[in-house]
């Protein structure tokens, strides 16, 4: 099927970035050891060149949104302001890994490039209208995440985190791809406009309810919701702690802006079969994910539960659909903003506490870091207080707007289990707090400084507070990038 | 005067930015440094107390409006009545001592110490002046942050326990408040749940909700009101929501808990008077009953049980930290009591015995932190006799003591005083239990100091022991004045809230004048509204102190 030439410019920055991907893999094969900072240095390049693109064809593509392809794939604000924050996932990744990697004695060049695919994968999720391509989109991710997760081959953390991600991640596109196979059946097309046409229709198949199931089950496990969260701690563990951090962002976000746009879009018209689960799921989220949490010592599986955790949260502005003021969208967006900024912050704190090549894992390595590193503990206490949802930070905006969303919805019930389930959390995050600064004595392992990591959480705390300080224009901006939806 | 509100949140934060620039070696650099911030602070904020303003009307003054999340309706907006400006008065004071009496007790981590301290007064004067409930919730946190890090670094043997239970209590309460500010915006705009909205423009404006409060269907009211009871109770705290507070005070550093006690509390109390209060009218008058009380009947119930249980808590207590903190408990019975008789003597008895909690047991604190200093016990059995080898330390004890217990003459009186007229008036019955608590007061009080400082010196350690040197004279007198000030001229504190404390009453008697005037009207058109109110209601009550 020929496709008209303009269509290749609202995929420019993914084809350049992709070309970027296979350079580093070449390039890679040719460099020393030593030279692999240039590799890196290269893929943060083709990010932002890549950035630089999207701006530049969006553009040039004139009015948004602009649909190309035979309506796979499309280019609009919603999609656009996923792929921003993207594209920064990946370039703080590549600072948390410069020397991360280098430290460990694995090779560097096809880790950049795996991390490459995984963002184009990434992109092309942000823009799919068609269930074909977001889950040949999701595949690309997916895959390279199987690789990235058991990139240390040596240890057996990280080959025991791939293994149990790749057979729960290939179990759980089965799902998804079965629920599509069902709502293809009952819609007879994958393009999600013609299966929101479809399903308007007054008596839709019955089995499209439980193609619905499928797909909200396949979401559920890459945003990591509850039942299908148990890999997250697991792999985040395990895990390299760069991959772990984009791990914990990047594919969630991907995830969020398809299951949007599955859900609103595509099943808009069949809101009222879904929200009730999406709803049971968010309730049984916040409770596993914070509960789950309190128990941890180990800071990487106790930011994979807390990440668990926010995912209930981000659910709860899915429920208010219906709201004609939107905000069942953009407070998922601003939220999911002020959950970037934050979350990879945190972990760049674990990269730095490193030891071994693995980071530093127990709450205790972070004892006194408060006398030896203040301004490292204070951008560390922004992203707790952040994570907790106090004020003035990222966290708290977001989660306002959230519970706004979800009392909005008439989810009363829910709402105040999020509140106290926020307040639950600050107990497993001040864990962190306490230990950097009421608890006298030195952490066990040692710092070390590293300007790239220092300089992405630098950027990360100024989010953070930015956002929490003067949330208007982030607010603001949000509200103009939303979905075509609505009953 | 535009901007000195802003100027007073933001000093302090000027002051911590100075702070940070001064090495870490230069420990006195650094408390001399804090030490000029809090004093400018204060000597800023009494522009506050000459304001004649206050004094003519209870609206709000030194108004500052800024938008700050237009999306949402949130703007910076700032401004005090009477009653906001004398517990900023009270804050800048104390925040003044508090830094000042901590020159000696604190020898690790000064930097960070003082650096807290600034932040923790910033949040605290915000959450007095914040007239937008967005901003509003954003002090009220923010200010939970350095408290923590107060007790939690600073603090006793069990510091770290009485730290996140301090937080974690008074979060928890906090976010249940959000819910229901959440409620409040969606009401004034396009409604939620299965209440209909009325259509505003989005606004978060305290001003605003409270002119609307009388178009809040009452059953919203009613969930309202306990949503922000929950918030505001476990701040003051109210039984049985205090058992964080002996921990938080018995752990926190002296300064930590002369701030705790003076202020924190009080924010508990400043809440129900500017929003439970004004916002939820219906629901007091409601004449709904659960379990036999109405709502109302339940919060003066918990304020007695509050009074009484506290009061005979304090009476076995070994420590004399806890004894204080358990005094604390009753004395904010007290006024929570005082301010549900919903009348002019209860409400500004309660904002005025509010301001004597904070000076008396402040005083308190302060005075238990200097024996401390010296033995490092606060164990009333280590004690006996002191007032032989500490007579001037004896003195300003029984001074502070007697204030606490409500002498007449000492500020305490006046207080309690107005208070319990007012609470005459709404139920004799209240009152009465309620004057059980002031006897239970003098004696634990009284006994505490008989055993501290009469009778033989027990203890060989206690001979040797300095009387009060100069500066800790210095950290009391202030407080020790105010005491005898209030206590013999309360009259223009009284004028200072006269204002808006009538604007409240008038705010929380409208229904009743609503409905006297439905039922009159339904049964003869000539009577007048006012023949028909039950006795209990507040309007009759005119102020007792003049």
């Amino acid at each position: 099927m020929p496709f008209p030439a303009g269509d290749t410019l609202l995929i420019l920055p993914e084809l350049f970035l992709t070309a970027a991907g296979l350079v580093v893999l070449l390039w890679a094969t040719a460099v020393s050891r030593e030279g692999e900072r240039g590799l890196a240095f290269f893929s943060i390049g083709a990010l932002a060149a890549t950035g630089i693109l999207l701006f530049v064809s969006a553009r040039m593509a004139g009015a948004l949104p602009r649909s190309g392809f035979g309506g796979m794939f499309v280019m609009d604000r919603f999609g656009l302001y996923f792929k921003g924050i993207l594209i920064l996932v990946s370039i703080v990744t590549i600072l948390f890994s410069l020397r991360f990697i280098g430290a460990a004695s694995y090779p560097g060049g096809e880790y950049y490039g795996l991390l490459l695919f995984a963002t184009v994968g990434m992109l092309f999720m942000a823009s799919g209208t068609n269930l074909a391509s977001i889950v040949v989109a999701l595949e690309l991710m997916a895959l390279s995440q199987y690789v990235l997760a058991g990139y240390f081959k040596r240890e057996t953390k990280s080959l025991e985190a791939a293994a149990k991600y790749f057979v729960l991640g290939a179990f759980s596109s089965g799902i998804l791809l079965y629920g599509v196979s069902l709502v293809y059946g009952a819609a007879g097309t994958l393009s999600l406009a013609g299966i929101a046409t479809a399903f308007a229709a007054p008596k839709p198949p019955a089995f499209l309810v439980v193609g619905i199931i499928f797909v909200a089950c396949g979401m559920f496990f890459k945003i990591a919701s509850a039942p299908f969260h148990v890999w997250a701690p697991d792999v985040y563990e395990g895990a390299p702690t760069p991959i772990s951090a984009f791990f914990a962002v990047g594919p969630k976000l991907a995830a969020y802006a398809i299951f949007a746009r599955i859900f609103f879009v595509g099943f808009g018209p069949r809101a009222g079969d879904w929200t009730a689960i999406v709803a049971a799921s968010a309730a049984l989220t916040m409770i596993v994910g914070n509960v789950g949490a309190l128990m941890q010592t180990n800071v990487k599986r106790l930011l994979g539960y807390s990440s668990i955790g926010h995912a209930g949260y981000a659910l709860l502005g899915f429920l208010a659909y219906g709201d004609k003021s939107g905000i069942g969208l953009w407070s998922v967006l601003v939220y999911l903003l002020a959950y970037a900024f934050m979350n990879l912050g945190a972990f760049g704190l674990v990269i730095l506490l490193e030891a071994k090549g693995y980071a530093g894992e127990s709450v205790d390595d972070f004892n006194g870091l408060a006398k030896k590193n203040p301004w490292l503990a204070a951008a560390m206490l922004v992203f707790l207080l952040s994570l907790a949802g106090i004020p003035p930070t990222a966290g708290f905006v977001g989660k306002y707007f959230l519970f706004s969303a979800a009392m909005k919805a008439g989810y009363f019930w829910l709402a105040l289990l999020a509140v106290l389930m926020s307040a639950v959390s600050l107990f497993y995050y001040f864990r962190i707090a306490r230990a950097m600064y009421l608890v006298d004595g030195e952490g066990t392992l040692h710092w070390r400084e590293e300007p790239a990591v220092t300089a992405a959480i630098a950027l990360c705390a100024a989010g953070t507070l930015a956002m929490g300080i003067l949330p208007g224009p982030f607010v603001q901006f949000a509200r103009t990038c939303l979905l075509p939806f609505g009953p | 005067m535009n901007g000195l509100l802003s100027l007073l949140i933001f000093l302090p934060v000027v002051g911590t930015l100075v702070v940070l620039f001064v090495p870490r070696e230069k420990p006195s650099v650094v408390r001399w440094v804090t030490t000029l911030f809090a004093g400018a602070e204060f000597l800023l904020s009494l522009p506050l107390w000459t304001f004649a303003g206050f004094r003519r009307s209870g609206d709000f003054f030194f108004r500052e409006t800024h938008d700050w999340i237009p999306s949402l309706g949130a703007k910076y907006a700032l401004g005090v009545d009477g009653i906001s400006a004398l517990l900023i008065l009270l804050t800048t004071l104390l925040s003044f001592i508090s830094v000042y009496a901590s020159f000696t007790a604190i020898t690790k981590r000064e930097k960070e110490y003082y650096v807290f301290l600034l932040l923790l007064e910033t949040g605290m004067v915000g959450v007095f002046c914040a007239l937008d409930f967005f901003l509003f919730y954003v002090f009220w946190e923010v200010m939970l942050v350095p408290m923590y890090f107060l007790i939690g670094i600073w603090g006793g043997p069990r510091k770290l326990y009485a730290a996140i239970k301090f937080f974690l209590y008074t979060l928890a309460g906090s976010v249940v408040m959000l819910l229901a500010i959440i409620a409040l915006y969606f009401f004034n705009t396009s409604g939620f749940l299965w209440w209909k909205g009325l259509g505003n423009p989005a606004t978060f404006d305290i001003v605003h909700f409270q002119a609307i409060a009388s178009s809040i269907p009452p059953d919203l009211q009613l969930w309202l009101f306990w949503a922000f009871f929950l918030g505001f109770a476990i701040k003051v705290p109210m039984f049985p929501f205090h058992t964080w507070l002996p921990d938080a005070h018995v752990e926190a550093p002296t300064a930590g808990s002369v701030i705790l006690a003076g202020v924190l509390l009080k924010m508990g109390t400043y809440g129900f008077l500017r929003f439970s209060l004004p916002l939820c009218p219906d629901a007091l008058a409601s004449p709904a009953r659960f379990l036999g009380l109405t709502s109302v009947g339940w919060v003066a119930a918990l304020s007695i049980v509050g009074i009484i249980y506290g009061s005979m808590v304090a009476m076995v207590q070994k420590d004399m930290k806890k004894l204080v903190a358990y005094s604390s408990v009753a004395h904010l019975g007290f006024v929570m009591l005082g301010l549900f008789a919903l009348n002019n003597a209860g409400i500004q008895g309660g904002i005025l015995q509010s301001i004597n909690h904070g000076l008396s047991t402040g005083g308190l604190f302060l005075l238990v932190g200097i024996v401390y200093e010296r033995t490092h016990t606060r164990m009333i059995a280590d004690y006996g006799g002191l007032s032989g080898v500490m007579p001037v330390y004896a003195m300003l004890f029984m001074v502070i003591l007697l204030a606490s217990i409500g002498l007449p003459l000492l500020n305490g009186f006046v207080g309690e005083f107005t208070i319990l007229t007012g609470v005459f008036l709404a139920d004799w019955r209240w009152a009465a239990w309620a004057s059980l608590g002031v006897i239970l007061g003098a004696a634990y009080m009284l006994w505490l100091y008989q055993r501290v400082f009469f009778g033989e010196l027990t203890n060989e350690k206690n001979k040797g022991l300095e009387d009060v040197n100069l500066r800790e004279i210095l950290t009391l007198a202030p407080l020790i004045a105010m005491c005898f000030w209030i206590g013999l001229y309360p009259k223009p504190f009284f004028e200072m809230t006269a204002k808006s404390a009538e604007k409240i009453v008038a705010a929380v008697s409208a229904p009743h004048v609503r409905r006297a005037a439905q039922e009159s009207a339904a049964r003869l058109a000539s009577a007048a509204p006012l023949a028909v109110l039950p006795p209990a209601v507040p309007a009759a009550a005119a102020p007792e102190v003049k």
